[in-house]
């Protein structure tokens, strides 16, 4: 046995190492080698030469992305996608959660959870036919109930402009539900006897509401916005994709998107361009959730860590 | 007192009934488009079409799932999302517990440098191009092995494992085992996974939605059709609109009922393809809200 102190609490504690060694390969092999590998968005990357062997071009591909004639076009796009996304899936799980501590009915609220956290277990590829189907413009209920007030029909995956709001309001409708859970367990942690005492001094509902759940809930909501900030740019990637058709490109590609087609699916596949464009996407997100939270802790309004 | 208890003040019964009002409207978005598909899926095709279920089936039918039952492809994507959906889920909670177990020791040295690399892997990654490249140098393409395992942890999950133990397992309890001679790997399976029902549940729903629901990678990694999971069968047809109509039953001369037919054939796709977790979810639903809770604690 060693007499070093180190060596010693490592050789204590070898089963809780062994335990963790399968997770920490997993991590290095499918988490970090990759890491490694995002290198190649600083060289010409070619087959027969691999990752290491390929030449240094430095930001050669990442000035040719900011250059280019399709950048500002899918910023934008990825921009305007991910606020709205914020602005409506942000505060509606919020007041979900409010309206539902306040119901009386313990059987109407349970019916409500049950329903609207269920369509978040939907799987993508499900929520993108199921908004096809209703959305059709010759058999589609939707047209046939703005029909009755008549309106219509209306086009709706063919129509540019309407892509943004059928990503975002069918976001919100799978994930509403689920997104407030969180905050029902934070309403779960006020104290009760802040309620007691505002009932006593004669405090409207809507007043204890605002004075005492909203402050109880809001360290969990700046977290959220935190983490939320942190993936500005990583908009739902896999539904878009499914989203998409040759009519709405225009407002539908986003960043996460154009990787894909440059990378994988393009006739001359680039893979250092494509890595360049997603790292470059990485990077700013990776500023952002570090330069909100900064300024959460400076305002001491909670803080990841 | 009593009679300010008993008697509302106008301001909170107005807010009652706003509430009411918004929480009923909320319900029922979110409830119509699942009503209306289940009863679809159970309609007469020309009814479908035609536009005449509003809220209940028209006509009931079978002849949607019949459609289903007879489209081959579906089966062979059903039989390949069962087995990577319960192999991969597997996997995902052994590797979970596997990881959370010693991060949630006090004692155990270079707890915070895991929890580092742990971290830091959820606020940047590679991209998609080295992730590809990876699987690809490792020989896994177009085989199982490229869907289960470059997903094998998440390391939410294992976050929410780890403040679990931390707070449900007392030290007291590792010390008595300890005195009884009971080393780390017979701790962690004898008392923290039997303890541990609740977070195993939530984590297991989490994973099992996750590789069920999953096409991205497949269509990534995947290039022969017979591995093909559910998803992918369903993306073809679904948002495609890619239907062999060779798998119809009825008359292939009959254009307007071969329509009809790919419409129910949808929606009874979307009823089958989900029911599995939505079945499965409400046995969970009650933990789910610790579970967050759980995971939303820093420690």
């Amino acid at each position: 046995m060693s007499e070093n102190p180190f060596v010693k609490r490592l050789i204590k504690s070898w089963q809780l190492y062994a335990l963790m060694s399968l997770p920490f390969l997993y991590l290095m092999i499918f988490k970090y080698v990759p890491m490694y590998g995002a290198q190649i968005a600083f060289k010409d990357f070619s087959v027969v030469k691999g990752i290491w062997g390929s030449e240094w071009v430095g930001m050669k591909h990442f000035s040719r992305f900011v250059n280019s004639y399709d950048f500002w076009r899918i910023l934008k796009n990825t921009l305007i996608l991910s606020f709205y996304n914020l602005a409506a899936g942000f505060p509606l799980p919020i007041m979900l959660a409010l309206g539902l501590n306040y119901l009386r009915s313990s059987r109407f609220r349970k019916a409500v959870q049950m329903v609207t956290y269920a369509p978040h277990f939907i799987s993508i590829v499900v929520v993108v036919g199921i908004v096809k189907e209703l959305l059709d413009p010759r058999i589609g209920i939707i047209n046939k109930i703005i029909g009755f007030f008549g309106i219509g029909p209306i086009n709706f995956m063919g129509e540019i402009s309407l892509f943004s709001s059928i990503y975002v309001w069918s976001d919100v409708w799978q994930h509403v539900g689920f997104n407030c859970i969180i905050f029902i367990a934070a309403l779960a942690s006020i104290d009760p006897s802040l309620h007691e005492a505002a009932v006593m001094d004669g405090a409207s509902k809507f007043r204890r509401m605002w004075h005492i759940d909203l402050p109880g809930i809001m360290p969990m909501a700046i977290i959220v916005l935190i983490l939320n900030t942190g993936h500005i740019l990583d908009v739902g990637f896999e539904k878009v994709l499914l989203l998409q058709n040759p009519i709405n490109l225009k407002a539908s590609e986003i960043i996460d998107t154009y990787v894909y087609k440059v990378g994988l699916t393009s006739q001359v596949a680039n893979y250092s361009y494509s890595t360049a464009i997603g790292l470059f996407k990485s990077v700013i997100n990776l500023i952002l959730l570090l330069t909100v939270n900064k300024i959460a802790q400076k305002t001491k309004q909670g803080s990841l860590w | 007192m009593n009679t300010k208890l008993s008697k509302e003040s106008f301001s909170d019964k107005l807010f009652t009934i706003l509430n009411t009002v918004f929480m009923s409207a909320l319900f029922l978005v979110v409830l119509y488009p699942i009503v209306y598909i289940i009863s679809a899926s159970f309609s007469d095709s020309q009814a479908v079409v035609s536009g005449e279920v509003w809220l209940w089936p028209v006509r009931p039918s079978l002849e949607g799932y019949k459609a289903v039952f007879e489209y081959g492809q579906v089966w062979v994507g059903f039989r390949n999302s069962i087995l990577y959906t319960v192999t991969g889920t597997l996997i995902n909670i052994i590797m979970t517990v596997l990881a959370a177990y010693p991060l949630s020791r006090k004692d155990f040295y270079g707890k915070n440098i895991f929890m580092l690399l742990f971290m830091f892997t959820t606020m940047f990654t590679g991209g998609l191009i080295p992730a590809y490249l990876l699987v690809r140098d490792l020989g896994m393409l177009d085989t199982i092995w490229s869907i289960i395992v470059p997903g094998a942890l998440s390391v939410w999950n294992v976050i929410i494992a780890r403040t679990y133990f931390q707070m449900s397992i007392p030290h007291e309890l590792l010390e008595a085992a300890q005195l009884d001679g009971c080393n780390d790997f017979q701790f962690v399976w004898k008392v923290v996974i039997r303890l541990s029902g609740p977070i195993l549940a939530v984590i297991t729903l989490y994973y099992a939605a996750a590789n069920w629901n999953q096409y991205f990678n497949a269509m990534l990694y995947l290039k022969t059709q017979d591995h093909y999971p559910l998803q992918l069968v369903l993306k073809d047809i679904l948002v495609k609109n890619d239907v062999d109509v060779g798998m119809l039953s009825g008359d292939p001369q009959d254009a307007a009922k071969r329509e009809a037919m790919k419409t129910l054939l949808k929606y009874s796709l979307i009823v089958i393809s989900s029911a599995p977790l939505l079945v499965f979810y409400p046995f969970v639903q009650r933990y789910l809200v610790k579970g967050v809770m759980v995971g939303s604690l820093k420690g």
